[in-house]
């Protein structure tokens, strides 16, 4: 059996990922799965380290997720909330960080709306950076517990077809995504309106669909991406109403995807809009065991990372 | 770290009856066969214990429930690798509650295996007691820990390294000393 190595600092997205790394990080997922099982779902491996979540946008999920991953490793944690921080009297990016890294946090887990924002961190950073969610970016721990999730119930991850649906172009999930399986080497297909499925995703080795019929048909896997009001998704199409009669799955067109296909969304679901209400409760769908698996998949990650405070580079 | 072979100490006859011995040691220290529980540490561990299961349940009918335990996350020296280890799979589909727990292990060393397996187990409940088995004791304890069963007592120089292989993982069942080259 040969050695692999998981060979990163950081994980700033999925791009910088080998395949070795993204095998790795899922297989030490699969083994941390049992610790949530337990009755006392704590483990020793990151006592003493402290993890900080810097989120400069809102979330729960992820903060949440990444929390309680922290804490059944033993780290401590510490949530810095963008809201009540300096941040608001005026105080740099750069500053808040150098100021938080004063208190020697190991690994510190960033969500910004900047894309490049976790890759500027380690140009003067001294602690792990953990990339969760940069603008229209990536957002790797996504696309990692999307991978566990398929794996689990497709058993592989190689040879499928993915079928994306929606909002492509402001979506970092898709982008960690379609780069996650491009590696894998598997058949991307992106579907929803031109507006939000420009042609350039092309050069990412997709092929793109207007019809989501067609772009759904014969694959394994059906992801549905949220219309993301907040980024201001309704101005790329007429109404609400005709994107839900164009691109939202229901029973009869995710029966054209193949009889094992899973059903995925990263959530948080608008029910009979981009998804009709039937097919998110359905077998098929995997949208709990994904929430599920994100905590395991962020324990892998802390765990391999570990923090080891780094020179800095400057 | 390349090595060679130092010695052949044991062959697939010579282990088979260690095997049996413990097996039966194991059943005769445990009267109540009802309350023992194995538990195999990863990942030799786990294959010694298999045999040991199935050499109970030849010998008095009794299906031992068997445990894995992957010890990595309670070791006391994570903070020494460059690389974090590999942390491979816990699977303890049982509860351990009031039961009696054989821990197996392939090989006891300085003995800090062993003690991050009992504070793994302790996690996972109160048992009744555990006793420790291992195939191969070769000295050098670091901690105060002793085999209540061992196949072989086998004084060792820290150097060298005892390779206790098995049929199911090498193909082969023997236990080998190894020793780094060019020494």
């Amino acid at each position: 059996m040969k050695e692999r190595i998981f060979s990163q600092d950081h994980l700033l997205g999925i791009e910088q990922l080998s395949v070795d790394d993204i095998e790795i990080i899922l297989e030490t997922a699969e083994a941390f799965i049992e610790v949530s099982s337990r009755e006392v779902k704590k483990v020793p491996a990151l006592k003493g380290k402290t993890v900080v979540n810097l989120f400069f946008e809102n979330s729960t999920r992820t903060r949440s997720s990444f929390e309680i991953a922290a804490k059944r490793l033993s780290a401590d944690l510490i949530n810095f909330n963008s809201s009540i921080s300096s941040l608001k009297k005026g105080e740099t990016l750069k500053d808040t960080v150098l100021t938080l890294e004063a208190m020697n946090p190991h690994i510190i887990v960033i969500r910004h709306s900047a894309s490049g924002s976790p890759h500027y961190l380690t140009t003067f950073a001294r602690s792990s950076i953990i990339n969760a969610g940069d603008g229209f970016h990536e957002h790797p721990t996504q696309a990692l517990l999307d991978a566990l999730t398929i794996q689990q119930r497709l058993k592989t991850l190689r040879g499928l077809k993915i079928a994306i649906v929606g909002d492509i172009l402001h979506s970092r999930v898709a982008r960690s995504n379609i780069i996650l399986h491009q590696k894998m080497g598997n058949e991307i297909a992106l579907i929803g309106p031109p507006s939000l499925v420009p042609r350039e995703f092309e050069k990412m080795g997709a092929s793109i669909y207007y019809d989501i019929r067609r772009g759904v048909k014969a694959a394994d896997v059906v992801m549905m991406l949220r219309v993301q009001e907040e980024r201001g998704a309704k101005n790329y199409f007429p109404s609400i109403r005709e994107y839900r009669n164009r691109f939202a799955i229901n029973r009869e067109i995710f029966a054209l995807a193949k009889k094992s296909a899973i059903l995925m969304h990263p959530g948080p679901i608008n029910r009979d809009v981009e998804i009709e209400t039937s097919m998110a409760d359905s077998e098929q769908s995997v949208i709990l065991q994904q929430v599920t698996n994100g905590i395991a998949v962020r324990m892998a990650v802390l765990y391999l990372l570990k923090g080891e405070i780094h020179e800095t580079l400057n | 770290m390349d090595e060679k072979i130092k010695a052949k100490i044991m062959d697939d006859k010579k282990m088979k009856r260690t095997f049996q011995r413990l097996a039966i040691e194991i059943l005769e220290r445990n009267r109540d066969a009802e309350k023992l529980v194995l538990i195999g540490i990863q990942t030799r561990g786990v294959h010694v214990a298999r045999r040991i299961q199935q050499l109970i349940k030849e010998l008095e009918n009794i299906d031992v429930p068997l445990g894995i335990l992957d010890i990595t996350m309670f070791r006391d020296d994570l903070h020494k690798h460059e690389q974090q280890p590999a942390v491979k799979k816990t699977k303890i589909d049982f509860s351990i509650e009031d039961r009696d727990i054989i821990l197996i292990d392939d090989v006891v060393f300085t003995g800090r295996t062993i003690r991050a397996a009992m504070d793994s187990i302790f996690e996972l409940g109160r048992p009744a007691s555990v006793q420790l088995a291992a195939f191969i004791d070769r000295g050098h304890r670091e901690m105060p820990i002793s085999p209540d069963f061992k196949g072989k007592y086998l004084p060792t120089s820290r150097r060298e390294r005892v390779k206790v292989m098995l049929q199911e993982t090498d193909g082969k069942d023997q236990v080998l000393i190894m020793e780094p080259k060019g020494f």
